[in-house]
């Protein structure tokens, strides 16, 4: 009884010590990003660890865009979220279409597209940014957000195919035939049983491309080169390029460009990990 | 019953109407499928098989690789694209999957620990990375005036020597993807039956026994997909070098990823940029077929 009351002990112990190695270890570099947002210039340069006065100032200054770099920080935002949006709508329509044919139509040649989006999976993004930026020259989408979209909606749409795949798998097929029967054409049957049957797995996807664009960066850079097109995070990566890079601005507007993904990462998040989680990766 | 008496009326057998009309269905749902197909084959190759014809066509010039080879940024950076690999993804894949073992832990501390621990993962890159970097500064970041206030020394410059700086990237990498990939663990985990455990409980198991016997036969070819997929992708990481240390002190934490896009753009040569990137296909290539082996003999079980 005593040694059992001990391992028991020993276990609690244990699970409170990584519980607080995991805090830290998660929260540290999130405390920091909330710590200088909250500091006055000089106070960034000091050797506080809590905020000695904090203050509202570089929000303020975020809000009403009176630093030269986030002139037209709300523009920008603005510029996110179409992209955003944008990629989620369009890698919904194009995975949704094409999985639909692969598995449901069962076309002949179905493998060779699970093929090409297994490939396009498995090559990393950054690799084909230099051909990139040339082929958009020839394009002649230079500074279009189009270009951008494009990018991420390729990258985003094999992940997209590769769950609806599976995730379809759980919708039976007699769903589809007594639908045949009764006269229905491929479109009605996409519209009307397919989709309202994957509607989890459109969440997932739908967020799942939502984060993929907002975490980009490279390709924002490259193809949106100014102007009234540019991205918040190329404006946060030109912090750097100054000496003195005001960070309590840079870490407040880093802050207001977080709050849309956490809100919706965490409002979608159990539909989330159902859907990414269940065709993610199985070995 | 319905159908087969259907089947069997004369009517419907003599009569060539409905076969015609389905013959005609048939045409249809072919069209409908090249319809539907398009959008997809349309961005493939527009996006995907283009640009890597464009890009081989671009590293195919003997020269760039000289140049490439006798540049002496460019051993370093070899070196540091494979330390990045074997620490960042191993590290992590190994935490990831000693981790998803604690949160299978039942309760609501487990659940409430997770939604915390998945932050870093929702956090976008930019904003973490450039945290990590102020975090990390040798004069005025959070670390070293932690260090400072506990300890009333001076932390060391993090950022400003060549091990340092690259154990830091190393860091960012693994703080920002640990969440993802515990959670796919997570998964696997909760896939294996619970009755495996109970009779190792019965045959009175330790909880190592049942890790080593029963959790990691069953989770290793998970762990080598993922182990694969995670290689590729930190490959292909741009962001945690580019923000973390920039590459530097002096160019001596570039990888493959930054200084492509370094030679091709702020050297103005997409030449050498993309001779620098294609330097990665030894590696790449087996990676990619082994992996695309593995994942479409995955698809065809489930």
């Amino acid at each position: 009884m005593t040694a059992r009351h001990r391992t028991r002990a020993l276990n609690n112990i244990g699970v409170w010590l990584l519980s607080s190695v995991l805090l830290v270890w998660t929260l540290l570099p999130i405390y920091n990003i909330i710590r200088v947002s909250m500091q006055e210039k000089e106070e960034v340069l000091s050797t506080s660890v809590f905020p000695v006065s904090p203050s509202p100032h570089a929000f303020s200054v975020v809000f009403h865009q009176t630093f030269w770099l986030l002139e037209t920080f709300w523009n920008q935002m603005g510029n996110s979220f179409f992209i955003g949006i944008a990629v989620a709508f369009l890698t919904l329509a194009i995975g949704s279409l094409a999985s639909f044919t692969i598995s449901r139509m069962r076309i002949r040649n179905g493998w060779m597209l699970t093929n090409a989006a297994l490939l396009t999976y498995v090559i990393p993004m950054s690799f084909l940014a230099i051909p990139f930026y040339g082929i958009m020259g020839k394009y002649g989408l230079t500074n279009n957000p189009l270009a951008v979209i494009a990018v991420e909606v390729t990258f985003a749409t094999p992940y997209a195919i590769f769950i609806f795949q599976q995730y379809s798998a759980s919708i039976p097929f007699e769903l589809d035939e007594a639908a045949r029967i009764d006269g229905a054409s491929p479109p009605q049957i996409f519209f009307r049983i397919y989709l309202p049957l994957m509607a989890p797995a459109l969440v997932a996807i739908g967020t799942y491309a939502l984060l993929l664009s907002w975490n980009e960066y490279l390709y924002a850079f490259l193809l949106l080169s100014g102007g009234k097109v540019v991205t918040v995070p190329v404006t946060l990566g030109k912090f750097l390029v100054g000496d003195e890079a005001p960070w309590n601005y840079l870490m407040a507007a880093a802050i207001i460009y977080a709050l849309p993904p956490l809100l919706i990462y965490y409002g979608v998040r159990r539909k989330m990990h159902g859907g990414l989680t269940m065709g993610g990766v199985k070995g | 019953m319905v159908v087969t008496t259907s089947i069997d009326s004369p009517a419907a057998a003599t009569n060539t109407t409905p076969l015609a009309r389905r013959r005609r269905r048939f045409a249809a749902d072919k069209l409908w499928a090249l319809a539907f197909v398009v959008p997809y084959v349309a961005v493939f190759l527009a996006f995907v098989i283009y640009p890597i014809g464009y890009g081989l066509w671009l590293g195919s010039d003997p020269a760039s690789y000289r140049a490439l080879f006798n540049d002496p940024v460019y051993p370093r950076t070899v070196v540091n694209t494979l330390l990045y690999l074997l620490f960042g993804v191993n590290l992590k894949l190994f935490l990831a999957l000693l981790l998803s073992g604690f949160f299978m832990r039942k309760g609501w501390w487990s659940k409430v620990l997770l939604l915390i621990f998945m932050l870093p993962w929702a956090v976008p890159a930019l904003p973490s990375y450039l945290s990590i970097n102020w975090m990390l500064n040798g004069q005025w970041g959070l670390i070293n005036n932690i260090i400072w206030n506990v300890a009333q020394v001076d932390g060391p410059p993090w950022l400003d020597s060549h091990g340092l700086a690259l154990a830091s990237v190393i860091y960012g990498h693994i703080w920002k993807w640990l969440p993802f990939w515990t959670l796919i663990f997570l998964a696997g985990r909760m896939a294996i039956s619970l009755e495996l455990y109970e009779a190792a409980d019965v045959d009175g198991a330790s909880p190592i026994q049942k890790f080593r016997l029963v959790t990691l036969p069953l989770m290793a070819g998970m762990y080598l997909v993922c182990t694969m997929l995670s290689t590729i992708w930190a490959l292909g990481d741009f962001n945690a070098v580019r923000f973390i240390s920039g590459g530097g002190p002096a160019l001596s934490t570039h990888v493959l990823a930054t200084l492509g896009i370094r030679n091709a753009f702020e050297l103005g040569d997409p030449s050498l940029g993309m001779a620098t990137v294609l330097t990665a296909l030894p590696l790449l290539i087996p990676l990619v077929i082994l992996l695309m082996r593995q994942l479409r003999r995955s698809e065809v079980t489930i």
